[in-house]
């Protein structure tokens, strides 16, 4: 895409793009390099002395069982929160569209959440869940459910699962809605001449035409739970109980900002930079050619 | 409707009320525990009908703080994120609208590499770069001050592209018509495309001024002066330990403050919102 009709100036366009830039620069690529620097260095606990030690930092990381541990959690974390999340957004969507009456009442009860900070939510859900005096502890223990998710880590765990989708159903929601609202509505009624219920309906037509949505909510998802549910853990589990819901961008803040390994947090840095490079380019990928159905 | 189905009426409407109700429960506990004094939310149940402390745990946490936790001001939390949630999207929509602009109305060497440097940083997220961006902002003086607070958020790849793709859908006659008429670029942009841009920018406004005021990661590591916390922030610094040691009324009471206002605006501003939600992400 080019515009056939352009200005001219010689000085223009670089002092328009000059703002943008210069935050780009100073706040994005000179970090970047910087974790890239720090990531094959070793530095003492007060950052005078450093030496350059090549990639034991990231050989060390791939021996740490810790790391290898934080993997594992973050890929079940993140699997739960993005197919719990699709699997009840997609379902309440359907829903929402079929409804003619109150649907403006669902529909703004729905959104809500989206407005509510990670870390706010986290400490909704952690206070109604509380082992003490939480709510929705006292009904768990009524039905025989020994519940503390401050010493056990599969509780802590569904914890911040829960609080995360909970925060992100709302986004998936509108556009699982925004999705289905496309869909003409003469290919539904066709199908429903020629006899197919509303479930035959929805599984050979609704639902194929939805995949493009659903595999774009997909990477929104799995990106959102990688980074975005940092506010979520560290208002509620902070990591805990023994590293039980450490994911990945956790231990990188853990083991920089609190435990002042500067080598070690680099290099967690520099592999989740090339995580979320993969995760771009498969979203990008697939939106190039959006729809192939 | 293609055909009436009673029974699945029924349905439809029995899971949405039972969504909207399990995703509207957790609000609805946080006004009551707002409301209630500590004695009560540590019975066990809690009540589940709102209590009459309504006042005073507000007045509390607005003036005072928590007792046992941080002791800062819920009011002047509020102005920090206020400041934050318009300087977030105010800067980001002035930087990315002129070098979209630039990008989009002008042919110049290396125009090409500048969008890709802007698009990369989408692969660049604060949560992956945390240890030396805060050393870049402590060298630079920054930590603990608005402009730290806000200028490392307002670069965006997203809304550079998002005004990138307005500005193609822009009649090449617009453009034609302005040279013609004399009208040089920059009298171009006030006068044709910004008018132009208003619901664009709009839509934006909406989605970044909740992306400002939600921020979390980034204000935890650059505020440890307690004057510039914003409310987000502030509800973590007031729980200090385990279940029975936490103020929760009045945590409660600054939760309901922390969300009011970007729910505020979410549901007043629902098409905006929706809008930009859906495009911004295209």
């Amino acid at each position: 895409m080019e515009k056939r009709v352009v200005f001219r100036s010689a000085w223009l366009p670089y002092l328009l793009l000059a703002p943008q830039l210069a935050i780009t620069i100073v706040f994005f690529f000179w970090p970047a390099g910087q974790a890239v620097w720090y990531s094959f260095q070793l530095q003492d606990a007060f950052g005078l002395h450093s030496e350059f030690v090549g990639f034991d930092n990231f050989t060390a990381l791939f021996k740490d069982p810790h790391y290898l541990e934080s993997f594992k959690t973050t890929a079940v974390f993140s699997v739960s929160v993005a197919g719990l999340g699709i699997a009840i957004s997609l379902l309440l969507a359907t829903m929402a569209d079929r409804v003619v009456r109150g649907a403006l009442a669902y529909k703004t009860v729905l959104i809500w959440p989206y407005a509510v900070a990670a870390a706010v939510a986290g400490v909704l859900w952690a206070f109604m869940f509380a082992p003490s005096i939480g709510i929705v502890t006292y009904v768990l223990k009524g039905l025989g459910v020994d519940w503390n998710w401050i010493i056990k880590g599969d509780q802590a765990m569904l914890l911040i699962i829960i609080a995360s989708v909970w925060k992100q159903i709302s986004y998936n929601f509108l556009f699982f809605l925004a999705g289905l609202q496309s869909i003409p509505k003469s290919l539904i009624e066709a199908a429903a001449i020629d006899g197919a219920g509303p479930a035959r309906r929805f599984w050979t037509i609704v639902l194929p035409l939805l995949s493009p949505t659903a595999f774009f909510l997909l990477v929104v998802n799995i990106v959102y739970a990688f980074f975005e549910t940092f506010g979520v853990i560290d208002a509620t589990t902070q990591g805990g109980p023994a590293q039980a819901t450490q994911i990945l961008v956790y231990k990188v803040y853990h083991d920089g900002v609190k435990s002042a390994d500067i080598g070690g947090s680099s290099a967690q840095s520099v592999i989740l930079m090339i995580i979320v490079i993969a995760l771009t380019v498969v979203q990008f990928r697939f939106i190039e050619r959006k729809v192939q159905y | 409707m293609v055909e009436k189905r009673p029974l699945l009426d029924f349905i439809t409407h029995a899971v949405l009320i039972v969504g909207a109700l399990v995703i509207a429960f957790p609000l609805y506990v946080t006004f009551v525990a707002s409301t209630l004094s500590l004695e009560e939310i540590m019975t066990v149940p809690m009540p589940l009908l709102p209590g009459g402390h309504f006042i005073e745990n507000y007045s509390q946490v607005l003036l005072g703080g928590s007792t046992t936790g941080s002791k800062a001001a819920v009011l002047d939390m509020l102005i920090n994120s206020t400041v934050m949630a318009l300087a977030v999207p105010l800067g980001k929509t002035t930087i990315s609208i002129l070098s979209s602009f630039a990008i989009v109305y002008f042919r110049f060497p290396l125009r090409n590499f500048f969008f890709w440097m802007i698009f990369v940083t989408l692969m660049l997220p604060v949560e992956v770069r945390i240890i030396p961006t805060f050393k870049v902002m402590a060298d630079l003086g920054l930590l603990n001050t608005y402009a730290g607070l806000t200028l490392p958020l307002i670069a965006s790849a997203t809304a550079t592209f998002l005004f990138r793709q307005f500005f193609m859908t822009i009649p090449d006659e617009l453009a034609e018509a302005a040279r013609i008429d004399g009208a040089g670029p920059m009298r171009f942009f006030w006068d044709v495309v910004l008018p132009l841009s208003k619901t664009t920018m709009a839509a934006l406004f909406v989605i970044q001024f909740i992306y400002g005021w939600n921020q979390y990661l980034w204000p935890l590591l650059i505020t440890s002066d307690e004057s510039m916390y914003t409310v987000v922030i502030g509800i973590k610094r007031m729980i200090v330990g385990g279940d029975s040691a936490n103020e929760w009324n009045l945590i409660m009471a600054t939760a309901m403050l922390a969300m009011l206002p970007p729910a505020a605006v979410v549901l007043l501003m629902q098409k905006w919102f929706v809008k930009g939600l859906v495009e911004t992400e295209k």
